[in-house]
């Protein structure tokens, strides 16, 4: 038995010793995955029978590429024990299910994090999965909030409640991005996805709010196998949160989610991420592995889709948020700060597909890495033959605290079409001895110093962020460097 | 007087290569000293060694500062105890702002003299006082630290750094040499109001014409990692006059 299973087994049993599972047991279905699994989850999403044929499809596929273990995804950066997926429950009902009395029983590092964060004792409980009475405050919010988007004809819900009162668009898009057939655990979230978000913006709206995943977080929860799906109507806006800062612990070790976003003519779907699963201790035992695939197209002529992504969490993250510039003119941008230390793992990156003519895509990508951790970015750019004066620039910089951690970029480029106008930019860095100096001899101290300069080698993509979720974004980032240097 | 800084036979080496070869100098609150010399003959070192710079092994000598052994304490530890270095080639800190960098800086040595922290609003207030007094384009203050800013610019903002922290020592590392004439008079001024009776400067420049501006009590002469004469402001004049080669040639043996 390896040691991935192993820890699997000790996270059933500490589970077992917090004496949750019999609360639990009603709600959960055996571990392993089978036919019969897949009908019983549909079942207890109460799917119409469209949805449960596209799982048994995708479950099928996915059998076929479970059985030849050359087709598992094996070619990140990243190394990772084998998962036996026949040892993982795949339905859990939505909500965080309470695992703790009280706070004092929590992961003190955790409540450390909560109260730099300044986060709320109430939110800290729910984050962290201790058993509230009171009701939280952003359930009403949520509600207003609704309303309010309501007045605009938009539509922002849970994946189950589109899947029941907005079918047809449902049907009509899911899976047009990111078919089941794309990759491995593209076919297994098909197959076994429990909740997401559904997200529709009408022609010519502009979403008079940032939409955030995290106004719904006390509603369901978040589930191991998300999915999301945005459509923007023609010349439409919307400014898509998914996340926190607050760190998120989750009895699930592998998540596998996948995000879907389709903009039409001149519609911009702007996408924000902040990532900060549980990392796991140490020696990395424990974090959440975060495989996810995210992918957006440009459809209509002149549209937009841009990605910016904080990654800080999870022992593993493997993440390409991509864009098909379908449309002509059509935009996508990608714009990423991985941040790992520890033992952590990220190999991320994206892909952008220029099949459109005067498509343009920009691509920055800032990598930490401090400890022992690794950090990857991988990126495809790809001008088809019909993408006349295609545009990319690309830029990815690295710094390494301290000299034991790694950086790598893998650019792949793929030029069908000799307009194409592509430029790639890379740098490696330590923090500058010269620079550490400059800031101590105006009196800050080493930990303040290397947080300031790092927080400067980011600010380009945190500027990109939301007002408030950059402020909250920068905090965080000061929050990981704390003691991670050396 | 009160002493601020007293340096001893101080001996200073990069990689085996001597630079310092026993420095002595002493300053006390209120005064002005002048440090002149030939390129490369160890002044941007004295200045580094004094601010704790580590590329530098100390081989020998002795520095106390306001009665406390300065070579034993960190980088910013010496800066907290009042002790600015302007620097000759000051560096750029990308995407670090201005106004963020300042604050640390600034309540780092608030919070070690015990003081409250200052909240954005003292700050910015303090930071237009002081931008004024030095002539400092308002804009600069919106930019990254250092960032894309021409050398007389950078120049200035080292002068407004130090006016901003208010040390006890002030060491000025060829400040001048990048500043038009204009500037050179803005700053200089802005220095002038800087000297307190509490506070003392180290200036170290190639040209009589700050000195004009920046009247000091002492002025230095380094050659070869050693001050070899010492004398009033008339020493600056006689060596514009006269150059290195008769300060070397009319060396007491
Ligand atoms: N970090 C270093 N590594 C190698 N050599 C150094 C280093 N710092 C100083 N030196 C050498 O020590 C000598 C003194 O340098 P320093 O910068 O102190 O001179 P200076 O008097 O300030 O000259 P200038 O008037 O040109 O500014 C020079 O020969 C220089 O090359
Ligand atoms: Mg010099």
């Amino acid at each position: 038995m390896n040691t991935d299973t192993q820890y699997l087994h000790q996270v059933a049993e500490s589970d077992y010793e917090h004496g949750w599972s019999t609360e639990i047991d009603s709600d959960t279905i055996p571990k392993g995955l089978s036919e019969e699994v897949i009908r019983l989850i549909s079942a207890k999403k109460h799917d119409p029978d469209w949805m449960l044929e596209s799982r048994l499809r995708a479950f099928r596929h996915w059998e076929k590429l479970a059985s030849d273990t050359d087709k598992y995804p094996r070619w990140a950066h990243i190394q990772y024990p084998n998962i036996d997926f026949q040892d993982i429950s795949y339905y859990s009902a939505p909500g965080n299910k309470p695992r703790y009395d009280s706070l004092d029983e929590v992961d003190p590092e955790l409540i450390k994090t909560f109260e730099a964060l300044g986060i709320p004792l109430e939110e800290q409980k729910v984050l962290a999965g201790v058993a509230v009475d009171a009701v939280i405050d952003s359930v009403s919010v949520a509600t207003t909030f609704k309303e309010e988007l309501a007045k605009h004809g938009i539509i922002f819900c849970s994946f189950t409640e589109a899947i029941e009162n907005h079918g047809d668009l449902v049907r009509k898009y899911m899976g047009s991005v990111v078919p089941y057939t794309d990759n491995f655990y593209a076919a297994l979230n098909a197959a076994v996805f429990s909740d997401g978000s559904f997200c529709y913006i009408p022609a010519g709206v502009r979403c008079p709010m940032e939409l955030s995943t995290y106004f719904r977080i006390n509603e369901a929860g978040t589930g191991q196998f998300e999915r999301t799906l945005i459509v923007a109507e023609e010349g439409s806006y919307v400014s898509y949160l998914e996340g926190c800062t607050a760190p998120r612990r989750d009895e699930n070790q592998l998540h596998a989610a996948v995000v879907e976003i389709i903009a039409h003519k001149d519609a911009e779907v702007k996408y924000s991420t902040i990532q900060n699963w549980y990392p796991g201790n140490a020696e990395g035992k424990g974090g959440v592995y975060n495989f996810v695939t995210k992918r957006g197209i440009c459809e209509g002529a002149g549209s937009k889709i841009s990605w910016t992504q904080l990654e800080t969490g999870s022992a593993i993250t493997w993440k390409y948020p991509s864009v098909i510039l379908k449309g002509d003119h059509s935009v996508g941008e990608f714009y990423s700060v991985a941040f790992t230390k520890g033992r952590q793992q990220a190999d991320t990156g994206t892909k952008m597909l220029h099949l459109g003519r005067n498509t343009s895509s920009t691509i920055i990508s800032k990598g930490i890495s401090a400890d022992r951790s690794n950090n990857s970015y991988r990126g495809l750019v790809r001008i088809n033959k019909g993408a006349e004066n295609a545009r990319n620039f690309t830029q990815c910089d690295s710094m390494l605290l301290g000299d034991r951690c790694g950086a790598h970029t893998f650019p792949y480029l793929e030029i069908q079409n000799p307009t194409a106008q592509v430029e790639h930019e890379a740098t490696t860095s330590k923090v500058g001895e010269d620079q550490m100096f400059y800031c101590q001899q105006r009196g800050i101290s080493e930990q303040d110093a290397i947080k300031l300069l790092v927080s400067g080698f980011c600010q380009e993509i945190l500027t990109q962020l939301p007002m408030e979720f950059a402020v909250e974004a920068r905090k965080l980032l000061a929050i990981e460097l704390e003691g991670s240097v050396g | 007087m009160k002493s601020i800084l007293n340096i001893q036979g101080l001996k200073a080496s990069v990689e085996g290569m001597p630079i310092l070869n026993g420095v002595n100098l002493s300053i006390n609150a209120g005064e002005v000293h002048a440090i002149m010399g030939p390129n490369g003959s160890g002044k941007s070192t004295l200045a580094s060694v004094l601010a704790g710079n580590e590329d530098y092994e100390i081989d020998g000598g002795t520095v106390d500062y306001l009665g406390t052994d300065l070579l034993d304490m960190d980088v910013d530890e010496r800066a907290r105890e009042g002790v600015f270095l302007a620097f000759q080639y000051p560096v750029e800190l990308p995407g670090v702002s201005t106004m963020n960098f300042l604050k640390q800086a600034v309540n780092s040595v608030r919070e070690h003299q015990g003081l409250e922290p200052l909240k954005a609003a003292a700050l910015l207030r303090l930071a237009r006082e002081k931008a004024a007094l030095i002539e400092l384009d308002a804009r600069l203050k919106q930019r990254s630290v250092n960032q894309g800013f021409s050398g007389g610019e950078k120049k200035r903002n080292e002068i407004f750094q130090l006016a901003m922290l208010e040390p006890t020592l002030a060491i000025l590392d060829e400040t001048d040499s990048g500043l038009d004439i204009d500037a050179l008079r803005s700053v200089s001024n802005g220095v002038n109001q800087l000297r307190t009776p509490d506070r003392g400067f180290l200036v170290i420049t190639h040209y009589q014409r700050l000195l004009d501006y920046l009247v000091p009590d002492f002025v230095h002469v380094m050659v070869n990692g050693k001050l070899v004469r010492s004398g009033g402001r008339e020493l600056a004049l006689e060596l514009e006059e006269h150059g290195y080669d008769w300060i070397q040639d009319h060396l007491p043996e």
